[in-house]
């Protein structure tokens, strides 16, 4: 909705705004912040996606809280690598935790997922609490960490961001086969003697330090989505996982940019919900409109499947009907095609009319010469 | 008269019995992830319904609120339906939408809302005996007791009446089908009774840790027994707990109430998970152990029977080549002999490990078997 606005300034407005976002000193930072955050997210969410660990993230996201409280309690220090560094040591023990309750008890993965995600939580809000009532003076804004505000992001923030984003990235690169073969054949994958056990930790690690990294700018609450939406749009366009992840990374960036925009340019609007709004958008778009996968274009071809069908079904019964008179031009009335199959008779048989493959006399239709040979090569091609 | 605190501990045990009743079917039928997301978008419907009705304890908003609720779990199900995506990316793409819908317009319309997004997460249930229901000026306790007393009780009702139903739509859907009744309806019946118990609990614990309360027990109690009804009794009672420990740990560091007891739940679960009898992480630890040296203890006594009287008897039944043979590490061996001796099967001269009658006999009956 905020983009409307914006579209809807004057052009003097627009330039202003533009020349703000390139010199002001935080318009910069919130926009190289949230591009970071949606690249990281949005490649690392394709794996997450494909090995449907999609909800894994909304684990990390929420047990990396109490990491932060933690690391802030300890050191009474708010750099950002301490709270980094926390909530991703937070994000993994959680991790671990689902592995140790799911292959030692009965219990479920959703239930595994579902405790740690909230019990977690409630220890972060827990610790959050207490720190509120610190005498220390630099305890404010760690709030920030619930919804995100990509308006409190520092030259420093983004700084110590690029360089674990690009860590991130040469892992990724390094690893990429890897990765690849664990996503979509574990089984081959181990069968070839690859250490699937290290890759895995590797590729969760990484997801780890890619949610870590966005807790800032979008919030422990609403990062999931941005591990898990951009994966999903991404994959209605394309079938190659590089493809699906450059997509997903440039989704994520757009998503981060213009939710964080909207967020700093119109009041009251919170940074995290705003960017999980505009990809939500994308994907809605990508799932009813992206060609092969698209969900109109599902409908589409559904369509013209059946419309074919019917077609190739009415022309092959006239075809069996005039083989019992001995005359492959005899002509049938249409009620004796619809005690085969009552559906569309008429429509169907108006446009093979049209094609040429059946003639109409009186109330009677027949087949042309043409039609007779396509119901020969529809009958020998076996299609029914 | 009740103190202040004793009502909030009435409440909280209150919120954590009903929330864990739904729960149990949760956590049993593997949606416990589904209170996740209706917990998160019962938020927009919270606003939505205080815009429509604005009245903030009218019973109408709950329903309103509980709609949205199912409205999620309906989404959710057709994203998946689409084939595009599996469960998993579609719960985790519906609910952050509703929810941030329902974050932006509370801080737009903070003014006009009476919630900010601090309530939304925490919950209020330190405040809960402020808002008392009063009737002709009686002071019937707090408006907080009702609501969630009538929720409890509706959960309750619906698990009473529809036991057999829940019950075998949950454990095999497929008779459920071929026995005429549908599985669909009881799975949407639970849904809704998710959201209103999530509704009625967003006041008092907040949308998070409303799933603690309702995923956390159930699933500790699913580790201590094996039979629905009584997982029932023992989630609840482990809610009771949770809460009580937790409104007390809240109180000794002032910190937030429902942080503390969706932390407690999830002590309890670790409690449940390391300590139950016979499933529990310490008992299998143990069982492992035993059946170790019970093996070890077996094999050492048919290693001696094997070489008593022969010649090489001097060279083979000693410490030292058992710790070869056997390919034992030193202190397991020596636990395993000292085992041995006790339990009468050897008797251990200084040079030679020889074989009591008893001990001769185990070996026979391990080497028949």
């Amino acid at each position: 909705m905020g983009e409307g606005r914006l579209s809807l300034l004057p052009r003097a407005k627009m330039i202003e705004i533009l020349y703000n976002i390139i010199s002001d000193y935080t318009l910069r930072n919130v926009i190289l912040g949230s591009a970071i955050v949606g690249i990281i997210a949005g490649s690392l969410g394709c794996f997450a996606v494909l090995r449907r660990q999609s909800l894994l993230g909304d684990a990390i996201s929420h047990a990396a809280l109490p990491g932060i409280a933690l690391a802030f309690l300890l050191t009474l220090s708010k750099s950002p690598l301490i709270l980094l560094l926390g909530a991703a040591a937070a994000g993994f023990i959680g991790t671990l935790l689902v592995l140790l309750f799911t292959h030692t008890t009965k219990t479920k993965e959703d239930a595994a997922l579902g405790i740690i995600l909230s019990v977690f939580f409630g220890f972060g809000i827990f610790l959050l609490t207490i720190i509120q009532k610190l005498p220390t003076s630099n305890k404010a804004g760690l709030e920030t960490f619930l919804f995100g505000n990509a308006s409190t992001l520092l030259q420093s923030d983004v700084r110590l961001m690029s360089l674990f984003a690009l860590m991130i990235f040469i892992v990724l690169l390094f690893f990429w086969k890897n990765f690849k073969i664990i996503v979509f054949d574990y089984s081959f994958a181990k069968s070839i003697g690859l250490p699937v056990k290290t890759i895995n930790i590797i590729l969760t690690a990484l997801l780890v330090f890619a949610i870590a990294i966005g807790l800032q700018t979008v919030g422990v609450v609403l990062m999931s989505a941005m591990v898990i939406a951009p994966a999903v749009a991404a994959r209605q366009w394309t079938n190659s996982l590089s493809v699906m992840v450059l997509l997903a990374a440039l989704f994520g960036a757009f998503s981060g940019i213009s939710g964080a925009l909207i967020s700093s340019l119109v009041q009251k609007m919170p940074t995290g919900p705003t960017i999980v709004l505009v990809i939500s958008a994308i994907v809605l778009f990508s799932l009813a409109l992206a060609p092969n996968r698209g969900i109109l274009w599902d409908m589409y071809r559904k369509k013209k499947n059946r419309k074919k069908i019917r077609l190739d079904n009415t022309l092959l019964n006239l075809f069996r009907l005039s083989k019992s008179h001995n005359d492959p031009y005899h002509a049938h009335d249409l009620k004796s095609l619809m005690a085969i199959d009552p559906t569309g008779v008429r429509e169907a048989a108006i446009e093979l009319e049209q094609n040429g493959l059946v003639k109409r006399a009186g109330s009677r239709w027949g087949l042309t010469k043409q039609g007779i040979e396509k119901a020969r090569s529809l009958a020998q091609g076996g299609v029914f | 008269m009740l103190s202040p605190q004793a009502e909030i501990l009435i409440l909280a045990a209150i919120v954590a019995v009903a929330c864990g009743l739904p729960g149990v079917f949760l956590v049993l039928r593997r949606m416990s992830l589904m209170s996740d997301a209706i917990s998160h978008s019962i938020l927009l419907g919270i606003v939505l319904a205080f815009f429509i009705i604005r009245d903030v304890s009218s019973p109408f908003l709950i329903i309103g609120a509980a709609l949205v609720g199912v409205l999620t779990v309906i989404l959710t199900e057709l994203l998946k339906k689409t084939g595009k995506m599996k469960e998993d990316a579609s719960i985790g793409l519906v609910f952050p939408a509703l929810f941030s819908i329902g974050v932006i317009l509370i801080s737009k319309f903070a003014g006009n809302v009476h919630i900010d997004s601090d309530a939304v997460l925490l919950g209020e249930i330190g405040l809960a005996p402020f808002n008392r229901l009063l009737i002709n000026g009686i002071d019937l306790g707090p408006v907080s007791w009702w609501i969630m007393g009538s929720v409890l009780l509706l959960n309750l009702i619906f698990i009473i009446v529809f036991y057999k139903e829940l019950k075998l739509a949950t454990f095999d859907s497929a008779l459920a089908v071929s026995l005429g009744f549908s599985p669909a309806i009881i799975h949407y019946a639970l849904m809704a009774l998710v959201s209103i118990t999530a509704v009625g609990a967003f006041d008092s614990v907040g949308s998070i840790l409303v799933v603690a309360l309702i995923i956390a027990p159930p699933s500790a109690a699913f580790l201590l027994t094996s039979r629905l009804h009584s997982m029932i009794y023992v989630s609840a009672l482990i809610g009771i707990i949770s809460s009580v420990s937790g409104f007390y740990l809240a109180r000794i560091f002032d910190a937030s109430i429902a942080g503390s007891m969706a932390m407690m739940s999830g002590i309890f679960f670790l409690a449940a998970l390391l300590f139950a009898p016979g499933s529990g992480l310490i008992a299998k630890l143990i069982t492992h152990r035993n059946r170790r040296y019970e093996f070890a203890l077996s094999m050492l006594a048919v290693h001696l029977l094997a070489h008593e009287g022969t010649r090489k008897e001097t060279e083979e039944n000693t410490f030292t080549n058992s710790l070869i043979h056997m390919r034992w590490p030193k202190r397991f061996a020596e636990k395993v002999i000292s085992k041995s001796v006790k339990e009468g099967l050897i008797v251990d001269d200084g040079k030679l490990l020889r074989l009591t009658d008893f001990g001769r006999s185990t070996a026979r009956k391990v080497m028949t078997l």
